[in-house]
């Protein structure tokens, strides 16, 4: 007994919690007439999508910058990227390529930028970089409506011009990475192979780079900023080289998103898309100040997990749709309980 | 040569200062004459529009006074009032009496809520503000799972045109008609062609008259010195948490109130969406007229509501005539609305990094 309750105590109660309320799920959806083959298959397919996502808070969390709520900032990155490459026709694995290649120097502009500022407002960079994503994302809507995109695929019908809310990928590289070596098991079980390695990929990327000399430098930076410039290190330069890694991996997160989605979603779309990411990491077992790259693994699929089950699990049990409200409820509650945590911690 | 450095600094220290206000009478400056409004119509709106968001945006001031920065968590007020009125709705009481009963529902409601708000932050300590933020998107849930499954089951609900078709749940859109404009025309008054809602600007009024009259009490002294420094407050005996709660407890109820008289003007509630706009356009209005998130005034919160509403009714109209495009002139007034939000923090967070290095160099005495 007493063991068990050092390990809840170390995993943290909300953790035990959510994941326990996952497994019930899944228990309980043979009885509610759920498949279980094809709600582990939608489980396993929005965890690839949203991985490099939460990937994307690991390094400003490591640097000390706080959670990232300006993801939206890296998602428009993406955007720009993966309308350009339909713009300019590129299907299959080539356009996803073209689409990242073309985001990621945009991702690092603006994340240069968003780095500096966020260097300007120490200790306020969470509020701020909310109100960084917010208006970034409004800007982008006037943006969208302006910029001299041609494709009739993308601009509205009747006017010719401006682009649509929701794009198809249909035709250029819908699943592109998805359908790498991926595999269907039965009638509803499917596994995106591809896109699993790819966030594999990229979290060993991320990995490889906490563990050189600047990584390491970044991890003292977040810890303990005086010490670490005591030793010599430029805080305000690893911070923002923080900012543009979690910029550019937020750039290529919204990529995969959309390739295994099928449809890039413009104006408002990326509006909330940094809390689901948020609260997923936090879930995971990150705290403000520190996170790894297995709290992203156990976080994404734990949050996505029940994402997917409470809408079927529960519909069906109680014949309501709670699903919003729960997603609602867990994610905030989250990002809330690790917020009010570290000041007791601290104190 | 350190003098030179210093009058450059108190110029750049003035432009930060008022930055917000500077730049959005620019803004207004120039759309005003591009959105082809008349005089009339625009001293209407503003007039109609300071009735309704001044309360609001009041109630925003007594957490600032404490130090605990803009409270994101009015949003948990304005829920609260929201209830009463779909309460006095479903009772069917009209007019004033049920604007007044409504309020005396949503009081013990805001009091418990603005409680747990207070306590939460203060366990969040330097964070207030993201936390308050994020406890608004929780309350959020918690609301629409109370008004969504809780009404028609639990609390009971007897006018079927509330109930969404299934049985329960309040509909999307609520119709205040029984309290509509009843504080705003309870005492009539027109001035060539203007109408003003006398009674609502006089409860305005006794506001303003409390929040001046509750800065000299010992109460508001107290969060003076607890916005100041909290652990001097503490050594000089006064009980820091139990004043901040106090400071968000009254800015919950307040907000409940101002969320009543805001929807008594508008008459029709988004049941699901009402209380969030209304935490994001008080906020935006009160940092638009010059408040930071460490001092704000009253003049701040009028200044405020008449510049930002001022853009917002003339931007759609300016980006239609000068693009030729309403919807640009929509996306343009959103993105400033969460710009200028940016903004004014970026600015804030700035100004204290400078201010901290003034201090530094006022110490060393060569100023």
């Amino acid at each position: 007994m007493k063991r068990i309750l050092q390990f809840i105590e170390r995993v943290g109660w909300p953790r035990v919690i959510i994941a326990i309320f996952l497994l019930s799920l899944f228990i309980a959806a043979p009885f509610v007439r759920v498949r279980i083959d094809a709600s582990i298959s939608d489980t396993l397919v929005r965890f690839g999508m949203n991985g490099v996502m939460v990937l994307a808070m690991v390094p400003m969390i490591q640097a000390g910058c706080g959670l990232n709520f300006g993801l939206p900032l890296g998602i428009i990155a993406g955007l720009v990227g993966a309308v350009t490459s339909i713009e300019m026709g590129i299907t299959g694995l080539a356009g996803i390529l073209a689409a990242m290649v073309i985001a990621v120097p945009i991702a690092t502009l603006l994340g240069l930028g968003y780095g500096i500022l966020l260097n300007k407002v120490k200790g306020g960079e969470m509020m701020i970089a909310t109100y960084v994503g917010f208006s970034s994302v409004a800007f982008m809507c006037i943006m969208w409506l302006m910029l001299p995109y041609k494709s009739p695929n993308m601009v509205w019908g009747y006017a010719g011009a401006g682009l649509r809310t929701t794009i198809s990928v249909e035709g250029y590289w819908d699943r592109a990475i998805s359908n790498v070596a991926s595999f269907n098991f039965g009638e509803f079980f499917y596994c995106p192979t591809g896109m699993f390695l790819f966030f594999a990929f990229m979290c060993f990327l991320i990995w490889i780079f906490m563990h050189t000399k600047t990584g390491t430098a970044m991890t003292t930076v977040g810890s303990n900023p005086e010490y670490a410039r005591s030793a010599g290190v430029d805080v305000d330069r690893m911070r923002i080289i923080s900012v543009i890694l979690s910029t550019v991996l937020g750039a290529i997160g919204i990529i995969v998103y959309q390739q295994s989605f099928g449809f890039i979603q413009l104006y408002m779309g990326p509006f909330y898309m940094a809390f689901p990411a948020v609260a997923a990491i936090l879930i995971g077992g990150a705290s403000v100040h520190k996170a790894t790259i297995l709290n992203v693994v156990i976080g994404t699929f734990l949050f996505q997990g029940i994402l997917t089950m409470t809408p079927s699990v529960i519909n069906s049990l109680i014949e309501t749709d709670m699903s919003e409200v729960i997603r609602i409820i867990v994610s905030n509650g989250m990002i809330l309980y690790a917020l009010t945590r570290v000041v007791k911690v601290r104190s | 040569m350190s003098r030179k450095i210093f009058t450059r600094d108190n110029v750049q220290h003035f432009l930060i200062s008022n930055a917000v206000p500077i730049i959005f009478i620019l803004l207004s400056a120039f759309a005003i004459p591009v959105s082809k409004f008349s005089g009339q119509y625009l001293v209407q709106e503003m007039l109609v529009r300071l009735s309704r968001d001044s309360f609001l945006v009041l109630s925003l001031l007594i957490p600032i006074m404490a130090g605990m920065g803009l409270n994101f968590g009015m949003v948990l007020g304005a829920m609260a009032g929201e209830i009463g009125l779909i309460l006095i709705t479903d009772w069917n009481i009209m007019g004033i009496q049920g604007m007044v009963l409504a309020m005396i529902i949503s009081t013990p409601l805001a009091v418990i809520l603005g409680w747990m708000c207070g306590s939460i932050l203060n366990r969040a300590k330097g964070r207030e503000m993201v936390t308050s933020f994020i406890l608004g998107f929780f309350m959020n849930g918690v609301y629409q799972l109370v008004v969504l499954y809780g009404f028609g089951k639990v609390v009971p609900i007897r006018n079927p045109q509330l109930l969404l078709s299934r049985g329960f749940g309040i509909r999307n859109v609520t119709n205040l008609e029984g309290i509509r404009k009843c504080l705003d025309n309870f005492i009539p008054l027109n001035i060539g062609g203007v109408s003003i809602p006398v009674a609502t600007f006089l409860v305005i009024a006794l506001f303003c008259l409390f929040v001046l009259w509750f800065k000299n009490t010992k109460l508001g002294q107290d969060m003076r010195a607890v916005g100041q420094d909290m652990d001097v407050a503490r050594s000089a005996g006064i009980e820091v948490e139990k004043t901040r709660v106090i400071s968000i407890v009254i800015s919950t109820v307040l907000a409940c109130y101002g969320q009543i008289i805001f929807l008594q003007n508008i008459g029709t509630m988004n049941t699901y969406n009402s209380h969030e706009q209304a935490g994001m356009f008080a906020i935006a209005a009160l940092l638009v007229g010059g408040a930071s998130v460490a001092k704000a005034t009253i003049p701040n919160v009028f200044v405020g509501v008449v510049l930002f509403h001022l853009m917002f009714v003339v931007s759609p109209m300016a980006g239609k005539y000068l693009i030729g495009q309403a919807q640009l002139g929509e996306y343009f007034r959103v993105f400033v609305s969460y710009g200028i939000i940016a903004i004014a923090l970026a600015l804030h967070a700035w100004k204290r990094y400078k201010d901290k290095e003034r201090a530094r160099r006022s110490l060393r005495g060569n100023a």
